[in-house]
């Protein structure tokens, strides 16, 4: 079968990071970010710091350093957003060869800019080392609605058979000549978009038909309850403490 | 093993007019039976009232020793293994173990048993190694076969399968045939492919515009050209019944 | 249209987190019973059709292309509280299986993405199907409508959350000239695709529009021409100059109201900008006397510069993917 959609970004590996636990994670994800953040732009020391956790991360995670920086290629629009920020930005203004170059506007593109590569750094070295399931299991543990959770098992579950009918249906167009240039050629796209919303729906009943078929009567399946080492949470949430000690010492310095 | 009795059943969707006009037969335990018929003659909406999918206005459905009705309904559920004709619509979990496991948590096993029944499953369709797998990374066989063990692990006693044969290349076919022959379970299957029908199934339906047309031994139906004809059904080129010897 | 980190300060962002989380149980309490039943496994595959819709880029001219967000798509077709659940899961699966978007900004893009697109889509929608005619080709027109409004909603949430917490450094007048322009342009594509979108829909089975299941429509046989089409891209960019020239200038009182509050809140960086014939520095055109032009201007250059970019993307992607 072709490539998944829903493991883009997974590196498959045995790595100390690959067999942490989804929930210590995505916990010490969202507390690196919150980290960087909340960090002045002024701090350049700071950064310098994540970046470093960041990259120790890297290293443990047995990633190839290739792989990383090609997934961080998401952020890419957004870099250059921020480089028109330093020349539509407000006073105090410096000249910079024939340009004037707003001062706040360079500092503001400078925070984004290292805050953004950072935060999809960090988020790539999540999915790049958990698998999808494990991944669900984890929020579900982390007390995330059963519901969304489940909703998003069927997504990633379908996301390659959808894409696969629409990707079809797109080869039978072009194969009839449908080369689509301008928004004007975008009708039997949509058309064709309307037509497989109506697959999917029906799709989805006959899922919901053989749930019931194997007994299911509304209820979920449970994560399981295994217990986690409280010492595999501390390891596993060591960069993000480390995180929090920088950013606590870029607010006192 | 349990037998099947469908007595009078009728029914009519809402806005179409495909229907079921009074369809009555009866299976014994152990039984293999096959259902032919053209595309739009009911036979998928025949299965899909057998484990109460779909519930009909008129007729019983008795399933082994049960009568369908709304109480035991669960139980029916978990006597009749159902195999759509679309493996991806009946492995919608995020891992082969967890779709195996599906049936036997919803029937109320105990983790401890669940894990058991995952694995005789699918040792029992030769994919043991399949388990912590993907469902949307197996090849069709693979799925196919996967979506025999989501009803095995339940213990399912009547096997309704849809077409089963769809999809697969010869030797996945092969393996198919193998598979559910060695099953001690009572099969209806549905299909369009006769030398499958032939092979396994020494008894036969046939089915069209909502109603049992004919029902006997599979050989003598197949041999019926002007039957087959009728219905718009026919032997694949070459294919002698008559010189296949009994199984 | 995901937001990164860095845009907004934390406190906006854990703000923002806190209302979405608060829609996200509302319409969990309200759909609970749906869900519970037979919905879950139709959700899941609307959330894989929305996002592997939104996967597509669909072309907009000489090599540009944008992308559909689906909030209002989905709230039409299933109603609000289930479509905006939706896009609420593809929202967050894409930041954490994709880093499409940063994880300290989930609660601004599901907010801004999935909440505010799904309610403006319905209540439009709902609104616009009220006043008109019971037909099906109202039901496209709303849905269009319906679609647009929805985006230039989700571009307002965006600057209204910028002059709380952006970094500062550019002026939330020049943020939200810049965002009209462009907003105007993706609503039109998204305008144009839900409607057609849902228009199919409707004529093979109309029992799947949640938002038009209890009306009686009378089904018009005219299937949308190119003609139609047309019609509603020119219409549309003829909305959006008005926009750009004829609103934007207007709505510059209205900036000046959010950078006010910002400021008394103590939450804007922003240099002090002066309204009418204050400097004109912070919009980087020097010379230009008239505040108006400046600012329609301004407003130009934001969306000029979006297309430009947005082409340079495009031909570098393209380029890669011939490769």
């Amino acid at each position: 079968m072709s490539g998944s959609h829903a493991h883009a970004l997974h590196y498959h590996g045995h790595s100390p990071v690959h067999h942490l636990p989804a929930e210590i994670k995505l916990v010490g994800l969202l507390v690196f970010v919150l980290s960087v953040v909340s960090t002045r732009p002024t701090a350049i020391w700071a950064f310098s710091g994540y970046a470093l956790i960041l990259m120790i991360a890297l290293g443990l995670s047995e990633v190839p350093a290739r792989f990383f920086i090609t997934r961080m290629a998401i952020d890419l629009p957004f870099v250059l957003f921020a480089l028109l920020i330093p020349f539509v930005g407000v006073e105090p203004k410096i000249a910079i060869g024939p340009f004037a170059i707003s001062e706040p506007g360079l500092l503001s593109a400078w925070n984004i800019l290292v805050k953004a590569t950072l935060g999809a750094g960090a988020s790539v070295m999540l999915a790049a080392t958990t698998e999808v399931p494990d991944l669900l299991r984890g929020l579900q543990r982390l007390k995330v609605p059963v519901v969304l959770v489940a909703i998003a098992s069927f997504m990633i579950r379908y996301l390659d058979v959808v894409a696969g009918e629409f990707r079809r249906t797109r080869v039978a167009m072009a194969a009839r000549g449908h080369n689509p240039r301008t928004v004007f050629d975008a009708k039997p796209l949509a058309v064709a978009g309307g037509a497989l919303f109506i697959r999917s729906y029906e799709r989805g009943e006959r899922v919901h038909q053989a749930m019931l078929a194997r007994g299911y009567d509304g209820t979920w399946p449970s994560s399981g309850n295994e217990r986690i080492a409280a010492k595999t949470w501390i390891v596993g949430l060591t960069p993000a403490l480390f995180a929090v000690i920088v950013a606590i010492a870029a607010r006192l310095l | 093993m349990i037998g099947l009795k469908v007595t009078d059943l009728s029914f009519h969707y809402p806005d179409r007019t495909q229907a079921l006009n009074g369809i009555n037969f009866q299976i014994e335990p152990g039984e293999r039976v096959g259902l032919l018929g053209p595309n739009g003659a009911g036979k998928t909406t025949l299965l899909l009232h057998l484990n109460g999918l779909l519930r009909a206005a008129e007729g019983t459905i008795q399933v082994g020793d049960l009568t369908l009705s709304d109480e035991v309904l669960s139980e029916v559920r978990r006597m009749v293994g159902f195999v759509f004709q679309d493996p991806d619509d009946q492995l919608f979990m995020a891992t082969v173990a967890e779709d195996v496991a599906f049936g036997p948590a919803n029937f109320g096993f105990g983790q401890a048993e669940v894990d058991r029944r995952v694995e005789s499953a699918l040792a029992a369709v030769g994919e043991s190694d399949l388990a912590p797998r993907a469902p949307h990374h197996l090849s069709g066989g693979e799925r196919r076969k996967v979506a025999i063990a989501t009803v095995l692990s339940t213990d399912s006693a009547l096997l309704v399968l849809d077409e089963p044969t769809s999809n697969l290349d010869p030797a996945g076919r092969r393996e198919l045939v193998n598979l559910l022959a060695s099953l001690p379970a009572t099969l209806l299957v549905v299909s369009h492919d006769l030398p499958f029908v032939l092979e396994l199934c020494p008894r036969s339906l046939i089915i069209d515009q909502g109603r049992i047309v004919a029902d006997g031994e599979t050989r003598q139906l197949m041999l019926d050209r002007e039957l087959l004809a009728k219905h718009r059904l026919e032997l694949p080129y070459g294919f002698d019944p008559a010189n296949i010897a009994d199984r | 249209m995901h937001m990164p980190d860095g845009y907004i300060n934390l406190a906006t962002s854990a703000g923002a987190a806190v209302v979405a989380a608060g829609g996200v149980a509302i319409s969990l309490r309200n759909s609970g019973k749906e869900l519970a039943e037979r919905q879950v496994p139709l959700a899941g595959l609307t959330a894989a059709y929305v996002f592997a819709v939104q996967m597509l880029n669909f072309p907009i001219a000489a090599g540009t292309s944008g992308h559909l967000l689906g909030g209002a798509l989905a709230a039409i077709l299933l109603g609000p509280t289930l479509g905006a659940l939706v896009v609420t899961v593809v929202v967050v699966m894409q930041a954490l299986l994709f880093a499409d978007g940063g994880v300290s900004a989930l609660g601004l893009n599901v907010l801004n993405m999935a909440l505010v697109t799904a309610v403006v889509g319905w209540l439009v929608f709902r609104w616009l199907m009220k006043v008109l005619p019971a037909r099906t080709s109202s039901a496209v027109v709303s849905s269009m409508v319906a679609a647009a409004v929805s985006v230039v909603a989700s571009a307002t949430a965006f600057v209204i959350e910028y002059s709380l917490g952006g970094q500062g450094g550019v002026a939330v007048r020049t943020v939200l000239q810049a965002m009209v322009g462009v907003h105007a342009l993706i609503g039109l594509g998204e305008g144009l695709i839900t409607a057609l979108t849902v228009g199919t829909v409707l004529a093979v089975r109309p029992d799947l529009v949640k938002g038009a299941a209890d009306l009686p429509l009378v089904t018009d046989r005219t299937a949308p021409s190119r003609a139609t089409t047309v019609t509603f891209v020119v219409g549309g960019l003829v909305a959006a100059l008005v926009l750009v020239f004829v609103l934007a200038p207007i709505a510059s009182s209205a900036p000046d109201g959010l950078e006010k509050v910002a400021l008394d809140m103590g939450f804007s960086e922003a240099a002090t900008d002066h309204p009418v014939g204050g400097p004109l520095a912070d919009y980087g055109v020097s010379g230009v006397d008239s505040e108006r032009a400046g600012t329609v201007l301004a407003g130009t250059i934001g969306v000029a510069a979006t297309f430009a970019i947005g082409l340079a993307i495009a031909t570098l992607l393209r380029r890669r993917r011939a490769t």
